[in-house]
């Protein structure tokens, strides 16, 4: 039987979220779909009604969060998996400095998951059982040039999942980091440089297969940017920031 | 001035993952731990204007779920702890609920007075001690925890404080004590503490081979002060219920030359190593025995070497007798990560024999012996949910592993069965697995219906909650409420 009977998939209107939660409902569990955007959320629920139950919820509204997980554990009888799949990443110009697109980063890629993330951890370790899933990313292995606020944003979210991994494995709970490489989503289209694309599908697969291990680790999707990530955290500083990635 | 509260609580109160002494059972929760009456007062209105359930938690040292309010509100009353007033010439003794008594005797006994009750460890809350209404080596002579409260206040739902007493309010008091904490606060008591002549007792051990002889023995030292036995619940046959009975009695005035010296508070104190291994290690090296064949090595040196102390008597401190559960810090570490529940059984004099064999004997048959066995007798006192009775009662520790939690839950069930057709009852602090059909046939419609028609005129709301209230009691204390026949299933995940 799958450990995934009751999930939450949070950033589930499109991307990874999406093909995260369709799979789930494929898979036989019941999910609810939380996002911002009613009309995305509605069109995903509509592909398998009975299984995918749409909640409209703005992770920045980060008071929101609990009533809306309570109502939720209701519904469902109980949560036995999250997945924190929202995530933001406006573009960032040459020489542009914008703090609001860095809170915006950080309030959603960061406090949201959090916010959701406290009230599984709670429940699932006195539960001794249960599984996080956080959608973090390659970038945050390094701070890289191109958007600061972004790579921030992606490395507390590692360390957070990491810190949280080890505080509660040892009771039963599955803490799994998901760094996917790049993926075909609306957040990447029209990026220019891209190697290695594969679709949210696919990267929706893998990282419920790394999950389904139940071994509390994380992992690269797909596997080999473990290598690039590898090399880039050991290029000395000196290098790293001659580069313009 | 009180400190601002975080309010909503529902959206602001952090969550904490509590568990009850056992560690079988855990559950997350809101958590509040207001440091006076005040804020205990603010938290518990803001709660009930946000229709959050409250449950209250003292030291945590029930083993069960009683100080649990799964994703409700649970209020930490600990910080409460203020001494308030001490009079040595009477040995009245006033405090806020939170104090331990650890607290209590630590400021009494230099003053030749020790409490009237204690139970097998001094960190339990005063509060705690009331609303579990708990017992000691010593309830064949003297009663339990409650018989020695003079008068607490209550702080309700509502947010009054009622003082109760024998006099004030006679009905509601009997019902707060045992009440679990169900009925409102216990913010203050005052009790009557006990005059003791010396810092020390007079102890004294019976090896007995079987159950038979172990009453025998045991009835034949009820003019002692104490008497309470460890039972060795491994071997069956001719020595089923084999045991170590240790006696105690008050010194009277005089009899200790040095007794000034033994009430120093210095001389209270446990051991810091125990075969020489510093006791906050010990459960590690218990853990290495805390398995069948373990417990029955270690039981088998035990029971054998006792005969070396066998009818003699010597002398030992209030706490190194009264607190053999603080020897070893975390003891119950050693039961591993499932942790343990304890059950203890109460059962009256005229089937107790009968009843307890058949208990022994049933564990073993099962695979599931007791590690620890503890045999008590009793007396009943007129608390409205009381446990005790004229009789006997047997503590069992069983380890809790995900393979054996079935069958041991199943066994209990078994057990139950045959502890409430000998009439016997159940204690609210040590249960993990009653359930609301349980507790109806122990403690009867009339109690219970006593207990909610209280409860109704203090919470009508239902603000206050606990698991164990959810799981075992409200379902069956409510007196226009149908019975909720229980399932294994529902007793598995109340774990």
């Amino acid at each position: 039987m799958s450990r995934f009977q009751r999930a939450i998939v949070v950033g589930a209107s499109s991307g990874i979220g999406e093909a995260l939660a369709l799979r789930l409902a494929r898979a036989g569990a019941q999910v609810a779909i939380v996002a911002r955007r009613e009309e995305e959320l509605q069109r995903v629920a509509k592909e398998d009604p009975e299984r995918l139950h749409p909640y409209v919820h703005d992770v920045a509204d980060l008071d929101g969060t609990t009533a809306l997980f309570e109502r939720i554990e209701a519904d469902l009888g109980g949560v036995d998996t999250l997945v924190y799949a929202a995530g933001v990443m406006p573009g960032v110009e040459e020489g542009e400095y914008s703090f609001e697109k860095d809170r915006a980063m950080i309030t959603v890629n960061v406090l949201g998951a959090m916010a959701w993330m406290n009230l599984a951890a709670a429940r699932f370790e006195a539960a001794r059982s249960g599984t996080l899933i956080g959608i973090s990313s390659i970038a945050g292995e390094r701070g890289r040039r191109g958007n600061p606020g972004y790579c921030t944003s992606k490395a507390a979210l590692s360390t957070y999942l990491e810190s949280l991994r080890n505080r509660c494995s040892r009771y039963g709970v599955n803490v799994v980091t998901i760094k996917p490489g790049f993926v075909d989503t609306a957040m990447t289209r029209g990026m220019k440089g891209l190697f290695w694309v594969i679709s949210a599908d696919e990267a929706a697969r893998r990282s419920l297969a790394i999950a389904q291990r139940g071994r509390s680790s994380g992992g690269f999707v797909p596997a080999r940017w473990a290598l690039v990530a590898w090399v880039v955290r050991l290029l000395p500083s000196f290098i790293f920031k001659r580069l313009n990635f | 001035m009180p400190r601002p509260l975080a309010t909503p609580l529902r959206t602001k109160a952090p969550w904490r993952v509590l568990a009850g002494f056992g560690g079988a059972g855990h559950a997350a929760c809101r958590f509040a731990a207001p440091e006076t009456v005040e804020e205990l007062a603010a938290t518990l209105e803001a709660a009930k204007a946000e229709g959050l359930t409250v449950g209250f938690r003292g030291s945590g040292r029930s083993y069960g779920d009683a100080a649990l309010n799964r994703e409700g509100l649970v209020i930490d009353a600990t910080r409460i702890n203020r001494m308030l007033r001490w009079e040595p010439e009477t040995g009245v003794f006033e405090a806020e609920g939170g104090m331990t008594i650890e607290g209590l005797w630590r400021r009494t006994i230099e003053d030749g007075y020790w409490p009237a009750v204690v139970p097998g460890t001094m960190h339990p809350t005063l509060a705690g001690c009331v609303s579990m209404n708990i017992h000691g080596k010593n309830n064949f002579r003297v009663g339990s925890f409650g018989e020695h409260v003079l008068e607490l206040d209550l702080l309700t739902p509502n947010g009054e404080l009622l003082t109760l007493s024998r006099q004030q309010r006679p009905e509601l008091f009997h019902a707060v004590i045992g009440g679990m904490g169900l009925l409102g606060a216990i913010t203050r008591l005052k009790l009557q503490l006990k005059r003791v002549h010396s810092g020390r007792l007079s102890v004294g051990s019976i090896t007995t081979r079987n159950l038979e002889e172990l009453f025998d023995a045991f009835e034949a030292n009820l003019h002692e002060d104490y008497a309470v036995a460890w039972v060795d619940c491994m071997p069956g046959g001719s020595s089923l219920g084999r045991a170590q009975i240790h006696t105690a009695r008050y010194l009277e005035p005089g009899e200790d030359p040095e007794a000034q010296v033994s009430l120093h508070v210095e001389r209270q104190g446990l051991p810091g190593h125990i075969l020489g291994v510093p006791k906050s290690s010990l459960w590690r090296i218990m853990r290495l025995f805390t398995n069948n064949l373990g417990v029955r090595l270690t039981n088998f040196a035990k029971y054998h070497s006792s005969w070396l102390s066998h009818d003699k008597r010597y002398l030992q401190s209030h706490v190194g007798f009264a607190f053999l559960l603080d020897y070893v810090p975390n003891w119950r570490l050693a039961y591993g990560p499932g942790g343990l529940i304890q059950y203890q059984v109460f059962v009256p004099y005229d089937t107790a024999r009968e009843c307890l064999r058949d208990v022994l004997t049933m564990c073993q048959q099962a695979g599931q012996p007791s590690y620890l066995g503890v045999l008590k007798r009793h007396r009943p006192d007129d608390f409205t949910l009381s446990y005790a009775l004229d009789g006997w009662s047997l503590a069992m520790d069983f380890r809790v592993t995900p393979k054996r939690q079935r069958a041991l839950w199943e066994l209990t069930e078994r057990l139950t069965e045959r502890v409430l057709a000998a009439g016997g009852k159940f204690y609210f602090a040590k249960d993990s697995v009653l359930s609301p059909a349980n507790v109806e046939h122990a403690y009867g419609r009339e109690r219970l219906e006593r207990f909610a028609a209280l409860k109704q005129e203090l919470d009508p709301e239902r603000l206050l909650t606990t698991d164990l209230w959810r799981r075992a009691v409200a379902p069956v204390a409510t007196p226009s409420a149908p019975l909720v026949a229980p399932s294994p299933e529902a007793a598995a995940v109340s774990l």
